[in-house]
């Protein structure tokens, strides 16, 4: 049972910052500029294939520098002559820009690498057991893994609230006006934050790649449930999307490792329904199976109770 | 307008319902007009939500989707002959349902407007469509249900077993669709939907709940797209989880916003639209979802009020009479732009073509001659330079059919 | 112009159009329809069963006499996306251009709507059937309750290839607990329960260690299900898992330093054998039909050095869409007719002698084909024949002759009268 629970715990760990990375430059796009970026996901399977080929040549290190660079530099110049643009005709509209290019992207690295699954592999550096627990091991690659998560809520917590520039993007949120008044360059700041973001992305891509299988699929997968995140934790708030992240990762991990279904609950109270009840697929659910519809059950739970999510600073 | 002008349109619109398969009457024709009847019920719902009411909403396939399988179960039923009524009824059936789930989800849901209904409708959609693979009874799994059209009393002799008499059942119910919900615009709740939509703190002022009508909104929203999904179901008889899911909502946003928002044609447009590409576009090229994605970001970028916002620009040209001036050099720009875009697409299948040649337009291409890639860049740089030419005429031109002179104003 | 004149241009215009008409009809290919995903999440799949599909008209039959009598056969392909509203559409589409046979074979439910589909638009419209062949969609349904005279199997269901694999397990008796794994739909719930059944009656003594049932397509880490499997202390691990949701779950195994063979029905080709690599060697068993290394005949090696040859980055992952061809074209020969009725009565009961060299058997009272099963083990030792350009690939171990696979069925098909 500890076992159990102690692994529980760890994936769980693992899963909430890699959903961290990604809700992180999410939260900012968001917080910058309103924006729901709906090709978020698409940037952080960009930075997936880009890490992968040049893996292929300079190593996976090269790979997690250069990727993430040029993703940001990507996002940058969409947003100076795409997303601008459309700034003015309101936030369906950019809304709609972003689906489109989540399709554009998604289709142009299947149009570039192919449809089947690449073979992205983590380091060899890398390729060892950081230790053992009850007979499965734990990768350094994840120990890796959580160390980057960390590090980039640390560096981008200090540079927005600890140097002058975050300062900046902060009064650039609330007051853009007076912040442009007082001689400083919004656009160019709006700019570096989407390319900030999608940056971060692409920094996510090349982590999650190995370990989450770089295939065309990817972006699908992981899109709706950065979203949940991203509202769950308050539109705006870097500590709340840090907090809403491991408590999904959590609540999936535990979830599924868990043995309990609506049996074991009615159980409890004494009753017991026989197999061929119309209701029998309500009563037959076990927790794991509903393990990823959890998110969604929660974010409803917040939305309902708590519209600005848990620590929300934006209110709509 | 006029009153016999408006009742002209409505006319002109049933016509064209009806005398479409007398135009197109091959097995694929139908079946496109099907599809796009459909499309049109679902998009027009959508807009009531969106358009008129401000609402965006990511999860509006879960009234589809609702709809279409109390629809089935209807057929289920009518086959084992638990129910004994004519088939020409399971559009409203599925509507009722529709309206059954609008009225449930509506409750709590449509308290707030803006990002949180918008994320409340995501959370919802993915939760249904999710459990609907858990509750195999009702939803049938990943396989879905399926059921057959052709049981129950028949109408007037008619028992629907052709494609061709299903059409024309669905475009009745897309006319008497269309002809509620444009009613409904009309109503009080319909107008004060567009105040709440546009300004929600004056209009509790004057005295409305911006809550309840939103609610009201909202529900009869869900209750066209249950006809919607009923309709699919009579079409296609069977229903699945696809049908609810996000990816049915997105397109449906997609519909009614490349169509045009602001205007009770747009969806409609924007369905036949986006019915056209998704069917036939996917049969000529692997890269079909490539160029809807680019689609979607021109016409955001460049015609944001849709495709029906850019037919009304014109209006005032037209009224002026001044149209004809602006024939000339839309020509001058459009065939050099198209001739830009289909360049630019046979250089896109050149260099996605594995095989020794590439079918397109009619004609054979071969990517391993230089000769071909040379042609077509020197073609697509050509149109290019001629677009960019002749845009100042085009400009001027629109702004002088445009300007009203002193002594018109 | 004169009326006697003209009536001569008429005639003479009338003539050299049917006569134009005549030669074409003579020369007419014979279309067959391939609806797959070819584009979205699962279009690798889908092009690479397309490019064997019209390798093999080309190298058997285009390129040299054609079928009856000079007719080419033309491949057309629909993409469904692996959707089924995509499905009907492009079934309409199919229909409307004349076309009477369509293979298919992605995901069982995109099989049981197209089934579902030709069945009453066969009986709606006799004279214009569809015949469907069904060359990769496993759900025993289809060959028991939901079985028809339009549609044939040619792949083993999941039963009888679960039959064999637990006969192959049952052998080895270092298997003391099994752990089984799947995706929550109709084929991960027959392989669960019938590999459950089957082991009970083979091994009585082994222990199920847990049935676990994941969303599909929606697990994006595995590893919380790897920490149960340790938890439950088994020995081995079964799953009917395919794409990326099989490639996460070996992955997440193989990483996990566990060491348990893990037995599969789709786990290489298009990607994942290479992802899988040097760290799946001799973990990872497949169940599937045709022999793969070492290849029993030379015509089979000359096939596929052809094959890759003029597809140098696909493989030849589905020799059963071969056979299925080579079957019809015989079916169609014998019957001498492409209308699906005949064919059809023509498949029924076939033998066949496929490119291995074995004996295949269409039974005809459920249209479910019968050949060897084998199991082939993830390794680059012995491979003559790579999968993903990878150096890695499959070697059978294990092979049960079609004799032994044999099941029975519950079908009861309704014969249409003609």
């Amino acid at each position: 049972m500890l076992d159990v629970l102690i692994f529980a715990t760890l994936n769980g760990v693992v899963t909430g910052l890699l959903l961290f990375m990604l809700a992180a430059g999410l939260t900012l796009i968001f917080s910058m500029m309103g924006v729901l970026n709906f090709a978020h996901a698409s940037f952080y399977m960009l930075g997936a294939y880009c890490a992968y080929s040049i893996s292929l040549y300079l190593g996976f290190w090269v790979g997690l520098l250069v990727a993430p660079l040029l993703v940001g530099v990507l996002g940058a110049l969409i947003e100076r002559y795409g997303l601008r643009r459309v700034h003015q005709s309101g936030h369906v509209a950019e809304l709609v820009f972003t689906f489109g290019l989540a399709f554009l992207i998604e289709e142009s690295i299947q149009f570039f690498w192919g449809r089947d699954t690449k073979n992205y592999q983590s380091p060899d550096i890398l390729d060892f057991a950081l230790f053992t627990l009850f007979g499965q091991e734990f990768s350094a690659y994840r120990g890796f893994m959580i160390a980057i998560s960390v590090g980039i809520f640390i560096g981008l917590y200090f540079v927005l609230t600890r140097t002058r520039i975050g300062i900046i993007i902060q009064a650039a949120i609330t007051h853009p006006k007076t912040v442009a008044n007082l001689g400083h360059n919004v656009p160019l700041i709006f700019m570096g934050v989407f390319g900030a973001g999608t940056a971060l992305a692409g920094l996510a891509g090349v982590i999650a790649g190995p370990v989450l299988t770089t295939f065309p699929g990817m972006a699908v997968v992981l899109g709706s449930i950065v979203f949940v995140i991203v509202v769950i934790g308050g539109l705006g708030s870097l500590a709340g999307a840090f907090i809403a992240s491991l408590l999904i990762g959590l609540l999936q991990s535990y979830a599924i490792a868990s043995d309990v279904g609506m049996q074991d609950l009615l159980n409890v109270f004494g009753i017991d329904f026989p197999y061929d009840h119309p209701l029998a697929d309500l009563w037959g659910l076990t927790l794991p199976q509903i393990a990823p519809i959890l998110p969604f059950l929660l974010l409803i739970l917040v939305l309902i109770f708590r519209p600005t999510g848990l620590l929300g600073k934006r209110e709509e | 307008m006029t009153l016999l002008r408006k009742l002209s349109v409505w006319v002109a619109y049933l016509a064209a319902l009806l005398l479409l398969p007398q135009l197109f009457d091959s097995i694929l024709a139908i079946s496109v007009f099907n599809q796009m009847a459909i499309a049109i019920v679902f998009a027009l719902s959508y807009n009531m939500l969106l358009g008129q009411g401000g609402m965006l909403s990511f999860g509006h396939a879960v009234y589809f989707g609702m709809g279409g399988f109390l629809a089935v179960h209807a057929l289920l039923m009518l086959e084992t002959e638990t129910a004994h009524f004519s088939i020409i009824w399971i559009p409203l059936i599925g509507g009722l349902f529709g309206l059954l789930a609008a009225i449930f989800i509506g409750s709590f849901s449509t308290r707030k407007a803006g990002t949180v209904f918008a994320m409340i409708s995501l959370g919802i959609g993915e939760l249904i469509a999710a459990s609907s693979l858990i509750f195999v009874d009702f939803f049938g799994g990943e396989a879905g249900i399926s059921g057959d059209r052709t049981y129950g009393p028949t109408f007037f002799g008619i028992d629907f077993a052709q494609n061709v008499e299903v059409y024309y059942l669905a475009s009745g119910w897309v006319f008497i669709s269309t002809v509620f919900m444009y009613l409904f615009i009309q109503t009080p709740v319909g107008r004060m939907a567009n105040a709440v939509r546009d300004n929600p703190v004056r209009a509790e002022f004057i005295g409305y709940s911006a809550r309840h009508v939103r609610f009201i909104s909202f529900c009869a929203s869900g209750l066209f797209a249950g006809i919607a999904g009923g309709l699919f179901a009579l079409n296609y008889e069977f229903i699945t989880e696809e049908n609810l899911n996000a990816a049915t909502s997105g397109r449906v946003l997609l519909m009614a916003y490349i169509g045009g928002l602001g205007y009770f044609i747009g969806p409609i447009i924007g369905a036949v639209l986006l019915t056209l590409m998704n069917s036939l576009l996917s049969n000529y090229t692997e890269l079909w979802m490539l160029y809807l994605g680019i689609l979607f970001l021109l016409t955001v970028m460049f015609l944001p009020r849709g495709f029906a916002g850019f037919i009304m620009m014109h209006q005032l040209a037209w009224v002026r009479g001044k149209l004809r001036d602006l024939v000339v050099p839309y020509l001058m720009t459009g065939i050099p732009a198209v001739i830009f875009m289909l360049s630019l697409i046979a250089l896109i299948e050149l260099v996605h073509a594995e095989e020794a040649s590439l079918h397109i337009y009619g004609l054979t291409l071969d990517p391993a001659a230089a000769g071909t890639w040379i042609a077509l860049l020197l073609i697509a740089t050509a149109a290019l330079f001629g677009t960019r030419r002749s845009l100042p005429q085009l400009r001027a031109a629109w702004d002088t059919a445009n300007h009203i002179p002193d002594e018109e104003r | 112009m004169t009326k006697p004149i003209r009536l001569l241009l008429i005639t003479l215009c009338t003539a050299l159009f049917t006569t134009l008409c005549g030669v074409s009809t003579a020369q007419e290919p014979v279309r067959i329809a391939f609806m797959d995903p070819l584009s979205g999440g699962f279009a690798s799949i889908g092009n690479s069963g397309l490019k064997q599909l019209q390798f093999a008209a080309d190298y058997f039959y285009n390129s040299k006499n054609g079928i009856l009598g000079g007719r080419k056969i033309e491949i057309v392909p629909l993409d469904n996306k692996q959707s089924p509203t995509d499905t009907q559409i492009q079934f309409r589409r199919a229909v409307s251009e004349g076309i009477q046979i369509i293979f298919q074979g992605n995901s069982s439910a995109v099989a049981n709507t197209l089934n579902a589909t030709i069945s009453r638009h066969n009986s709606r419209n006799p004279g214009q059937e569809v015949l469907q062949i069904n060359y990769s969609a496993v759900d025993p349904i289809l060959t028991e309750a939901e079985c028809s005279f339009w549609h044939f199997r040619f792949d083993a269901h999941a039963i009888m290839k679960l039959n064999i694999l637990t006969d192959f397990i049952a052998k080895d008796s270092a298997i003391k607990s099994i752990y089984i794994i799947g995706q929550d739909y109709s084929f991960g719930h027959v392989v669960a329960d019938n590999a459950v059944r089957l082991l009970q009656e083979k091994r009585p003594d082994i222990t199920i260690a847990g049935t676990e049932f994941h969303p599909i397509g929606q697990v994006k880490d595995f590893t919380p299900y790897v920490t149960k499997i340790v938890a439950s202390g088994a020995d081995a691990v079964i799953t009917g898992n395919y794409g990326a949701d099989m490639v996460s779950l070996a992955k997440s195994i193989i990483d996990s330093g566990l060491d348990l063979p893990i037995y599969t029905f789709y786990a290489a080709y298009d990607g994942i054998t290479a992802t899988l690599g040097a760290d799946g060697k001799n973990k990872i068993r497949l169940i599937h039909n045709e022999v793969s290394n070492p290849i029993p005949t030379e015509e089979r090696k000359a096939f596929i050095r052809a094959f890759k040859a003029a597809n140098p980055d696909h493989d030849v992952t589905q020799p059963r869409i071969i056979n299925a061809l080579q079957m019809l074209v015989t079916a169609i020969e014998k019957s001498q007719s492409t209308d699906p009725y005949d064919i059809a009565l023509a498949l029924e009961d076939m033998r066949f002698t496929n490119l291995s060299g074995e004996e295949i058997w269409m039974r005809g009272t459920d249209h479910q084909v019968f050949q060897s099963l084998n199991i082939s083990v993830h390794t680059d030792e012995g491979i003559e024949f790579d999968a993903d350009n990878s150096g890695f690939g499959l070697f059978t171990e294990y092979s049960v002759p079609a004799a032994e696979t044999i099941v029975e069925s519950s079908c009861q098909m309704d014969r249409p009268s003609r």
